[in-house]
């Protein structure tokens, strides 16, 4: 007896919880996805199956709640608190069953294999040392506030216009030395001095511009007669 | 006897070179800031033969696969070629070699920047005339010369980003109507590529032959300078075509000079070690079937980037044969038309002023309105097209669409010279009208002075 | 005299600068060697800079002095030189041919004397431009060679694939692979079967410059968002998979090569012949053959 109170009690909790997830769900995301995440024609997909890992990962980097229909979800400022967002992860999940939220392990990763990786892989859209950069009609984002979940949701999640990367393309070692390699490059190798951001020739230009052209151009005035003297 | 008695004493016993030293030492420099600037890009190829000098002893200049065995953790394990590596460990195992390195680096970047500035002094002055066209060729050539001697240079290291810009130069040298593929396949030894016997053709060019090029260039250039004297600006009553105003070599000249050598030597010095640039060890090594996002070639190659990008996709054909493909317009007519333009304008615009006069004096900019806006046109065109070709960061930065951008420029780049040139114009015109009305108010107020002197009684009486 | 007392305390600077040079040179443990070293000998040129443009400003004597610029013209030995020149060949009786035959024979010796450069590279051999490593039957593999089978290739993801025993490096070796659902394939009739159940393969240099074609965009939901291409990261090249690798957006003035497509018997990808069109940037005879093994 006192087993069927326990489940029963677990249940309301548990639905209780749900209905929460599912309170937010009616109030942000219910125009696009549709009532129970069955999907809206042209304004968003079915979120049957999707699982935790998807809702956490739009969620937690403000991907998600989109604005408006045909943005590409960007890394925002979060509209909804953290236990909004855990209701709404154990809501989205209740939805049929679907992936995990993941626990890569960048520690075990190699950073000189997750180099190679990243650059095979990724660097043609998120730029050598994840910089960020652009594709056609889309910006592939710089990786510097992705954290290593978020690296390995986006990863086999593909979001957007980014590829999937299935276990089968890119196993959990390969990725735990990719998070390894990315987080690597949050604050690379920049012993030769100020680094311009590590986007390469364009900053450089302008420092020889207006840093050392300026500068020469300041001497050689000071050297030289002016016209109006 | 005093040391310097004694040291020429010993110079032309052995020379009989006394007259032309004497010569040398009074000779007289125009003391505007803005005959410095010639100087500096001197200066600058001096510290990059000092700085290269050193650096070939430590490139290795061979394509041929290695695998990285060294100090730095991310790059251990690849596969690279031996020029890379080579780079890779003089920058991070060799004292002072990240230093010279980069010192390198930034003296090529700012010895451009210095050579643009000086050639903008020049045309816009009109020192370029007569009797100076060909100090000018030799300054155009010496111009595009060191654009290629500076590409060679970061192509050399083989890493990712100029692995990616090699190929792009090989495309656009593909792209030559009837020769193009036979030209790349004689320099590459066939196809990209290409063997390995390429790799020390470039490394031959650019240590050896392009700076005795440049070096044997920049003599004559010097040497004709000196033979005919600086041009000045008309300061004084006493400056015409025939008489020259100047500081001599020395002792006036000579410390102002070495100061400035100093001074551009040790902002590079600074920069290369303050500042980082082109760290490789982050790019990687090149392969044929890898790219980065975001690679970019150094500033002075900007503009060609933006003209490779900016072309719609088209390869012109006729029946099966391709006359021109895509990159040729961008990457090889629009330079082309640039270094045109600059070689021939002394002559263009002999022929439109009829002007075969002598100068040895300059105009300011506003002095010449249609030289000046023509000059600023031809440089917003090339402006324009090197902005064009950061749109995807400016898209990145700011969020204006990058296919926009690109359709807006494809206008724009044509439409603005001719805005900018007419905008400079109207200026050049208004500073010309604004001096004339100052010098009428002096003249007036002269006369008027003079009136007021020379009849007192007259205005007394009435 | 204070510009004379800078001038040797700045000449002090650049010595105190030196020696920290040599001293930060000296001393491993010193952090951040690249920065001081170039701190201290930038500083040392600085310094040294700075004292002379005081000693040239403020301390030698800069008059300003006058002279004449040199004649437009030496006429009298522009005329003593034409007319030695000329003179010297007084004892000539056939100038014309003389100059002629002589400029024949300069002319001759300097053309014999490049020749030798003709042999840096096979200049005539364009038929290298065609040659790729794939024949019929070749398998692909991955980076490290293992052989890819069909069922590795999914939907939304996209590989690199080289040709076996290949040189990676060479053009025609490396193609990018996609699998696209074979109801969105719009293959042209010319490239109809070259597809293995939806697997796509093209050569992955770009054909506008060469460039690795290292992006794929691929869309989550369809309806809202770009629909899938292959994109080149150098000037944006937009090539459609499903339509034979057709110029969607950017410069490239040829859609991207592809290769044809079979599966063996143990489910691995294998070329079915070589590419449609010749690899690589576009040069005046690219369309003038198909490509060979």
């Amino acid at each position: 007896m006192r087993w069927v109170v326990v489940i029963a009690a677990l249940t309301l909790v548990g639905s209780a919880a749900a209905a929460d997830g599912k309170q937010v769900f009616g109030r942000y995301c219910v125009s696009c996805h549709g009532p129970n995440g069955a999907g809206v024609a042209d304004r968003g997909p079915s979120l049957h199956g999707v699982g935790a890992r998807a809702a956490d990962f739009y969620l937690r980097t403000g991907y998600m709640p989109l604005k408006h229909v045909g943005l590409q979800p960007r890394r925002s400022r979060l509209l909804l608190d953290d236990a909004q967002i855990a209701a709404l992860v154990r809501y989205v999940a209740s939805l049929g069953s679907g992936p995990a939220v993941p626990h890569p392990h960048p520690e075990r990763g190699n950073v000189s294999a997750g180099m190679t990786l990243f650059r095979s892989h990724c660097a043609g859209c998120h730029q050598i040392v994840a910089e960020g950069g652009y594709v056609t009609n889309a910006v592939p984002p710089a990786l510097g506030d992705a954290t290593p979940t978020q690296i390995a949701e986006a990863v086999r999640i593909g979001p957007y216009v980014m590829p999937t990367f299935s276990t089968k393309a890119i196993s959990d070692d390969e990725l735990d030395s990719i998070i390894r390699y990315v987080e690597y490059a949050k604050h690379p190798d920049n012993r030769g001095g100020w680094a311009l951001g590590n986007v390469g020739p364009i900053p450089e230009g302008l420092v020889s511009w207006f840093i050392a052209g300026t500068a020469l151009l300041g001497v050689c005035l000071v050297i030289g007669k002016r016209l109006r003297a | 006897m005093s040391i310097t008695r004694r040291v020429v004493t010993f110079v032309d016993e052995r020379t009989a070179s006394a007259p032309i030293l004497r010569k040398a030492l009074r000779y007289l420099f125009p003391d505007h800031w803005s005959f410095l600037l010639g100087e500096v890009a001197l200066y600058a190829f001096m510290v990059l033969v000092g700085t290269g000098i050193y650096l070939t002893f430590f490139f290795v200049d061979s394509t041929h696969d290695v695998v990285y065995h060294g100090t730095y953790a991310p790059l251990q394990g690849q596969h690279m070629t031996e020029a890379y590596k080579s780079v890779v460990d003089l920058s991070l195992n060799v004292k002072a070699g990240l230093l010279i390195r980069q010192t390198h680096h930034w003296a090529a970047n700012v010895f451009l920047v210095a050579i643009l500035l000086h050639l903008f002094r020049v045309f816009f002055t009109g020192a370029y005339r007569k009797p100076r066209g060909l100090i000018w060729a030799l300054g155009v050539t010496m111009l595009f010369t060191s654009l290629l001697e500076a590409y060679m240079g970061y192509s050399l290291v083989d890493d990712l980003l100029s692995g990616m810009g090699l190929v792009i130069g090989y495309s656009v040298g593909l792209s030559i109507p009837f020769v193009g593929a036979n030209l790349m396949e004689w320099l590459f030894h066939g196809p990209y590529p290409g063997q390995h016997v390429f790799w020390p053709r470039m490394y031959i060019a650019h240590v050896l032959l392009f700076p005795i090029l440049i070096g044997m260039l920049l003599t004559a250039h010097l040497l004709l300078v000196a033979l005919r004297h600086h041009t000045q600006f008309k300061r004084r009553r006493a400056q015409s075509n025939h008489v020259v105003m100047g500081v001599p070599t020395f002792p006036g000249q000579t410390p102002r000079s070495l100061g400035l050598l100093l001074a551009v030597a040790g902002v590079l010095f600074l920069l290369g070690g303050l500042v980082q640039i082109n760290p490789i060890w982050q790019w990687g090594p090149y392969h044929t079937y890898d790219a980065t996002n975001g690679a970019q070639p150094d500033w002075y190659l900007g503009w060609l980037i933006g003209g490779l990008r900016l072309v719609p996709g088209f390869d012109l054909v006729i029946g099966k044969f391709t006359l021109v493909p895509n990159p040729f317009w961008g990457g090889a007519l629009f330079p082309l038309v640039i270094l045109g333009f600059l070689y021939f304008w002394p002559w263009l615009e002999r022929k439109w002023t009829g002007d075969h006069a002598w100068h040895n004096v300059l105009e300011r900019p506003r002095d010449n309105p249609r030289r000046t806006a023509i000059g600023i046109g031809v440089i917003s065109w090339v402006v324009l097209v090197f902005v064009a070709g950061s749109s995807d960061r400016v898209n990145l930065v700011f969020g204006i669409p990058y296919t926009g951008q690109i359709w807006f420029y494809r206008v724009f780049v044509f439409v603005g010279p001719l805005l900018f040139g007419a905008i400079a114009y109207r200026v050049c015109k208004e500073l010309q009208a604004g001096e004339k009305v100052e010098e009428d108010r002096h003249t007036a107020e002269a006369e008027a002075r003079l009136a007021t002197w020379s009849k007192p009684s007259q205005s007394s009486e009435s | 005299m204070r510009a004379e007392t800078a001038a040797i305390l700045l000449f002090l600077l650049t010595g105190l600068f030196s020696v920290a040079f040599i001293v930060v040179y000296a001393i491993d443990r010193i952090p951040h060697q690249t920065q001081f070293l170039g701190l201290a000998l930038g500083g040392a040129l600085v310094s040294l800079a700075a004292a002379l443009i005081i000693t040239g400003l403020k301390l030698v004597v800069t008059e300003e002095l006058v002279e004449e610029y040199p004649p437009p013209l030496h006429a009298g030995e522009v005329d003593l030189i034409a007319t030695t020149v000329e003179e010297g060949g007084t004892r000539l009786t056939r100038r014309r041919l003389f100059k002629l035959t002589l400029l024949a024979a300069g002319g001759g010796l300097a053309t014999a004397a490049l020749t030798p450069a003709v042999s840096f590279g096979p200049i005539l051999r364009v038929k290298d431009f065609f040659g790729t490593p794939w024949t019929r039957g070749r398998r692909l593999v991955d980076e490290n060679g293992t052989p890819y089978k069909a069922s590795d290739i999914e939907e939304k993801d996209f590989y690199t694939a080289f040709a076996e025993g290949a040189d990676k490096e060479e053009a025609g070796a490396s193609v990018v692979l996609v699998r696209l659902p074979t109801s969105s394939l719009k293959l042209p009739s010319e490239l109809q079967g070259y597809d293995a159940d939806g697997i796509v393969a093209y050569s992955k240099i770009c054909t506008h410059a060469g460039c690795a074609i290292s992006m794929y965009r691929v869309p989550t939901f369809a309806p809202d968002e770009p629909k899938p291409a292959l994109v080149c990261p150098c000037h944006y090249s937009t090539f459609d998979p499903a339509s034979g690798g057709t110029v969607q957006f950017g410069p490239a003035g040829r859609p991207l090569p592809m290769l044809p497509l079979q599966i063996d018997g143990k489910g691995h990808l294998r070329a079915k012949g070589n590419f449609n069109e010749a690899v690589g940037p576009s040069w005046w005879g690219v369309r003038n053959r198909k490509p060979t093994p």
